[in-house]
Parts: C-alpha cells; sequence; structure tokens
C-alpha cells in the first residue's frame, strides 16, 4: 500500500479509538460521580421512595456496561434519548440547533482563516517594524480577552451605542438567508476576534521559521520582491503548520461558540447545552458533550491528515 | 537585578494591585458586599464611584469582593493544577514504562474534549461548590502542566547527573524533588503565570454561564452576568467587572511574556 494512505488510514483508525475512548469518558466519568441523574433532578432533600421509582423509570439499575452500550449504539443510530426536563427527542432538538451554530461557525471561519493568514504574512514581511508591532500589540489584548467579554464590549459600542446593528441575533425557520447573515454579524465579529490572534501570530512564526532557510536567501539574492519570496517560496513550506493552527482554531471556535451564542441569545447547541446544566438534565449534556467532543476531534484529524498530504517527503517516497 | 523593562514593570504593578484589593478587600470596600444603599443601576456619583447594580448595590464594593473571589478561586486551581500535573509529570518521565504510558495516555484522552465541555458535564452531575469548582478546574488544567513537566523532565532524566544518582541507589522521591525538580523550575515558573490566566478567564466564564461561584457571592464573571440585562438599555455596569477581568489577564500576561523571555534560554522553553 502507498505509505501516504496507509499513515491516513492509521490516523483515522486512531481517530476513532480515540472517540470511542471520549464516549466511555462522558458515560462513566460522569458515573463515577457522587449521585446520578436521578438524584441531580430531584436534588439532595428527595425521599428515597422518589429516588427508586425514578431510578427505575430511567433504567439507572441497569448494569453500567449495558446502558452504556445501549447509549452508544442508540447514538450512532441517531437516537440520543430523551430530555429529562421535558420529555421531548434530543435528536429532534439537537437537529436545527447544530444547523445554526455550524452557520454561525461557517461565516467566522469563512472570515477569519483568509485575514488571519493574510495578515501573518504581512506580519512577517515587516517582521520587527510597526505593522508587526501594532500587530502584536492587539494580538496580546484580544488573546486577554475571554469571549463574553468581547462579546458585551462589541455589543455595547456597536448595537447599543451607534445603533449599527441588533444587540439580539434572533434566527427562525423560514427566514431568508440576508435576514439571517445581518442577525449574525455581531457574533460573526466576536468569535472572529477571538480566534485571529492566535492563528495570526503562529502563521507569522511558521514563516519566519522557513525565511531562515538557505533556499529563501538564494531567491532574496535572485532578486525577488519580499512578497514573491514569502508567497512563491516561504509559504508552501509552511502550510503544514499553519494548517495545524488553522484547525486547531476552528476547534477552538467550536468551544468559543457556547459562550458567544450566550451573551447574543442565539438558537445554537452552545445555549441548549447551557441551559440544561444549569437545570442537570444528564442525557441531553452527554449527547451535547459527545457532539462537541466528535467536531473537536474530527477538526483535528482533518489536520493531521492535510500536514500528512501537505509533506511532500511522504508523497514521493524514496 | 537587571534593568527590568517597563511593560513587564507595568504587568507587575497591576498585578500586585489587583492583589492587594484581593487580600484587604474587607477593608478597601466602602459598603458591605450585599448591603442594598441605593436604587437600581443609579449612575457614578460621588458616593457610588461605579454607579450600583442590578438591584442597588455599591458596584464598586461589589468589584472589591469580586476581585477576592476570583483571585482566590483561580489561585487555589493554579496551584492544584501545578502540584498534581508536575508531580505526576515526573513521575511518568522518572519512571517510564506502562507508567508513563498509562499516564500520558490518560492525558491524551481527556485533552481530546474541550476543557470547557468537559467541566459542563462534570458539573451537571456535580454540586456546584466553590470546592469543587476549584477540584474540577485544577485537575482539568493539570493535563497541560503534566506535558509540559513531563517533556522537560525528559530532558533532564537523561542527563549524567541523573545517572549518577540512580546509581547510587537514590530512591525515586530523591531523584525527583532533588535532582529533577530545581532544573525543570524555570520554565515551570514560567508557565505559572499562563496557567493563572487561563483559571482567571475559564472561573469568569464559568460564572458568565451561570455554573460557577453563586450568589450572592459573585466574581467578576458573575458579576458581568448580574448586571448584562442593562446594556442593551445603554447602561454599562456590566463593561466594569468585564474590563478588570481583561486588565487582570494582561497585567499577568505581561509580568509572564518577561519571565519567559528571561528563560527561554533554558532547558524547556514554552512547550506547545
Amino acid at each position: 500500500m502507498h505509505p501516504v494512505i496507509k499513515l491516513v488510514v492509521q490516523r483515522l483508525a486512531l481517530g476513532l479509538l480515540l472517540m470511542l475512548a471520549v464516549s466511555a469518558l462522558i458515560f462513566f466519568g460522569v458515573e463515577a460521580l457522587p449521585g446520578d441523574a436521578a438524584q441531580a433532578m430531584l436534588g439532595q432533600s428527595a425521599t428515597p421512595e422518589a429516588l427508586a421509582n425514578l431510578r427505575e423509570k430511567m433504567g439507572l439499575n441497569e448494569p453500567m456496561l449495558w446502558r452504556y452500550g445501549h447509549w452508544l449504539f442508540g447514538f450512532m443510530t441517531g437516537d440520543m434519548g430523551v430530555a429529562l426536563t421535558n420529555g421531548e427527542s434530543i435528536a429532534k432538538a439537537v437537529g436545527g440547533r447544530l444547523g445554526n451554530t455550524l452557520f454561525l461557525a461557517f461565516w467566522a471561519a469563512l472570515i477569519s482563516v483568509p485575514l488571519a493568514i493574510t495578515l501573518g504574512l504581512v506580519a512577517a514581511r515587516y517582521n520587527g517594524r510597526w505593522p508587526d508591532r501594532l500587530i502584536s500589540g492587539i494580538t496580546l489584548a484580544t488573546i486577554s480577552l475571554p469571549e463574553f467579554v468581547a462579546g458585551y464590549l462589541v455589543l455595547y459600542i456597536l448595537a447599543v451605542k451607534l445603533h449599527w446593528f441588533p444587540a439580539m441575533s434572533m434566527v427562525f425557520p423560514g427566514m431568508g438567508v440576508f435576514e439571517r447573515l445581518s442577525a449574525i454579524i455581531l457574533p460573526v465579529i466576536v468569535l472572529v476576534m477571538v480566534v485571529l490572534a492566535h492563528m495570526m501570530r503562529m502563521t507569522r512564526a511558521a514563516i519566519l521559521n522557513v525565511m531562515q532557510s538557505a533556499y529563501i536567501e538564494t531567491a532574496e539574492l535572485k532578486g525577488l520582491s519580499p512578497l514573491t519570496v514569502i508567497w512563491r517560496h516561504a509559504f508552501p513550506n509552511a502550510i503544514a503548520p499553519v494548517v495545524n493552527v488553522v484547525m486547531l482554531n476552528l476547534a477552538y471556535l467550536v468551544v468559543g461558540v457556547v459562550v458567544v451564542e450566550v451573551v447574543f441569545v442565539y438558537p445554537g447547541m452552545g445555549q441548549y447545552l447551557v441551559d440544561h446544566v444549569t437545570k442537570r438534565d444528564l442525557p441531553v449534556v452527554q449527547a451535547c458533550g459527545m457532539i462537541f467532543a466528535a467536531v473537536y476531534i474530527g477538526l483535528n484529524i482533518f489536520a493531521d491528515v492535510v500536514s500528512i498530504l501537505a509533506n511532500p517527503r511522504l508523497r514521493h517516497p524514496k | 537585578m537587571r534593568r527590568i523593562p517597563i511593560s513587564a514593570l507595568i504587568g507587575l504593578i497591576l498585578t500586585g494591585g489587583f492583589f492587594f484589593v484581593a487580600i484587604f478587600a474587607q477593608l478597601i470596600a466602602p459598603y458591605r458586599m450585599d448591603e442594598l444603599v441605593g436604587g437600581v443601576w443609579d449612575p457614578i456619583s460621588a458616593t457610588h464611584w461605579l454607579g450600583t447594580d442590578s438591584i442597588g448595590r455599591d458596584l464598586l464594593t461589589r468589584m472589591i469582593y469580586g476581585a477576592q473571589v476570583t483571585i482566590f478561586v483561580a489561585t487555589c486551581a493554579t496551584i492544584l493544577s501545578f502540584v498534581t500535573g508536575s508531580v505526576l509529570g515526573f513521575i511518568a518521565a522518572t519512571a517510564g514504562g506502562w507508567v508513563d504510558q498509562a499516564l500520558s495516555r490518560l492525558v491524551d484522552l481527556v485533552m481530546a474534549i474541550p476543557t470547557l465541555i468537559l467541566s459542563l458535564v462534570i458539573l451537571t452531575a456535580l454540586d456546584v461548590t466553590m470546592i469543587n469548582l476549584i477540584l474540577v478546574m485544577g485537575f482539568l488544567d493539570s493535563t497541560r502542566v503534566f506535558r509540559l513537566s513531563r517533556a522537560v523532565a525528559v530532558d533532564i532524566t537523561v542527563m549524567d547527573y541523573v545517572e549518577a544518582a540512580r546509581l547510587r541507589g537514590e530512591k525515586q522521591g530523591w531523584i525527583i524533588f532533588s535532582e529533577v525538580l530545581p532544573n525543570a523550575l524555570s520554565p515551570l515558573v514560567a508557565e505559572l503565570g499562563l496557567r493563572f490566566i487561563f483559571a482567571v478567564l475559564f472561573i469568569s466564564t464559568l460564572s458568565f454561564l451561570g455554573l460557577g461561584v453563586q450568589p450572592p457571592l459573585a466574581d467578576w464573571g458573575g458579576l458581568v452576568k448580574e448586571n448584562s440585562a442593562g446594556l442593551v438599555y445603554g447602561i454599562p455596569a456590566a463593561l466594569a467587572p468585564a474590563i478588570a477581568i481583561a486588565a487582570l489577564a494582561i497585567s499577568v500576561n505581561l509580568v509572564a511574556d518577561w519571565v519567559l523571555s528571561r528563560t527561554t534560554s533554558l532547558k524547556g522553553g514554552r512547550g506547545a
């Protein structure tokens, strides 16, 4: 078998194994803690009879491994069980919200990735001079802002003081694409702010690292313009680390979405998750946790596969 | 002492100021923490320097007590994550073999899930008390300290002096604390600042989501949450704690950057 295919398949298999382990951690980790779903629902003051009844109803008296298998199988076939609080199907509630969340994350990624790479290239080109210093300064400031602080600052300035955008990001079924887009402008700005700095900084570092190679010096001595050197000679060799950082930040976006959705009251997965943590609705939280973890791990595997494919030493084995 | 760069000096002074306020909150605060002293969201005045909050408590007082809660929780979580992470990391590096494999794979597994998501899952099943928050934050974050300290210690354990100690027949505890620890200290100290910032941001985020410190106590994240409803009506009360979080994070960052730039030439560096 071609070594690249072998490596990719290996990586994918490892990813699947990791997913399995993560599902076990999310399931058994919660089991190992004191109290269970019934206890969490009824609170500390529940009578033993009420607890026993609820445990029976929820199937908590079955053996642990059996319940895990049942849960995992259901998860893979799209049946995530029902929410404790209102008895509704989790899969149905997640369906629409996952779409909303991915819509938000997609636009944030579409804007932040090209912007970060361009700014990173600019910073590398003017290494040590004022554009670079300006970019580093802003980077430090945005890295230190938690998502909700950035969110409220943006909300207060752009929506409340300047009245440019609506303060809440209401979306509902049947809305046109453009209406939807105008509703999510503010959360997208915040998400871009949150991930931009790190991506930019790492792109800059990756390019500067490559710039020290001998062939870059040759290209410079040939008399090529600095931007051509960076774009044609340095960037292709910096692709693997850059893709890695981009994917890492997209994965981070998945988490940032949770907080940003709460700030802007956006009906997505994050809001759903946080609501049900407050209500101590364990099945919903476990299902959401699994979905977030799956997306996160998926993006990481994707990054690994791309960096395998981007490495010419692996593509053309001796 | 060599000259301290101006940015690090600003960071040191601000960080020191924040810790001072946190430690002496009871003496500095002009009112009691839960004392109703005015109307809802009174504007800034001579008696209430930052105005009042969503139910008429003095915002400056709330902020001062908030500093105490935020810094206390973050400090405890950082200490816990450092002690657990570095001890386990050193054990993994010096013991090697299956101990190392088991610990490293476990850490890989925990780090495969975003920290916020995993902590939300755990906090659904646990009661949200301050102790539990510190434990959850500390143990989840110790995975990062583990990676760094293991990486640093692996480099140190192959040194001749460790080999010599082993041949002398020293115990593992002695090797960890007398041979590895002193040489691994500087990269770990640099990491300390970054972990502290992470803890501050993390507890603020949890409290903002309503899953952190519970009322009537409030940390800065909780204060943002309490006052966020006013923002839409143009009342900026929620921005004061928000800015405080950012200011603390930036000032610790400035100090950490300076420590880091002094120690990166040593073994270990910043890690991933």
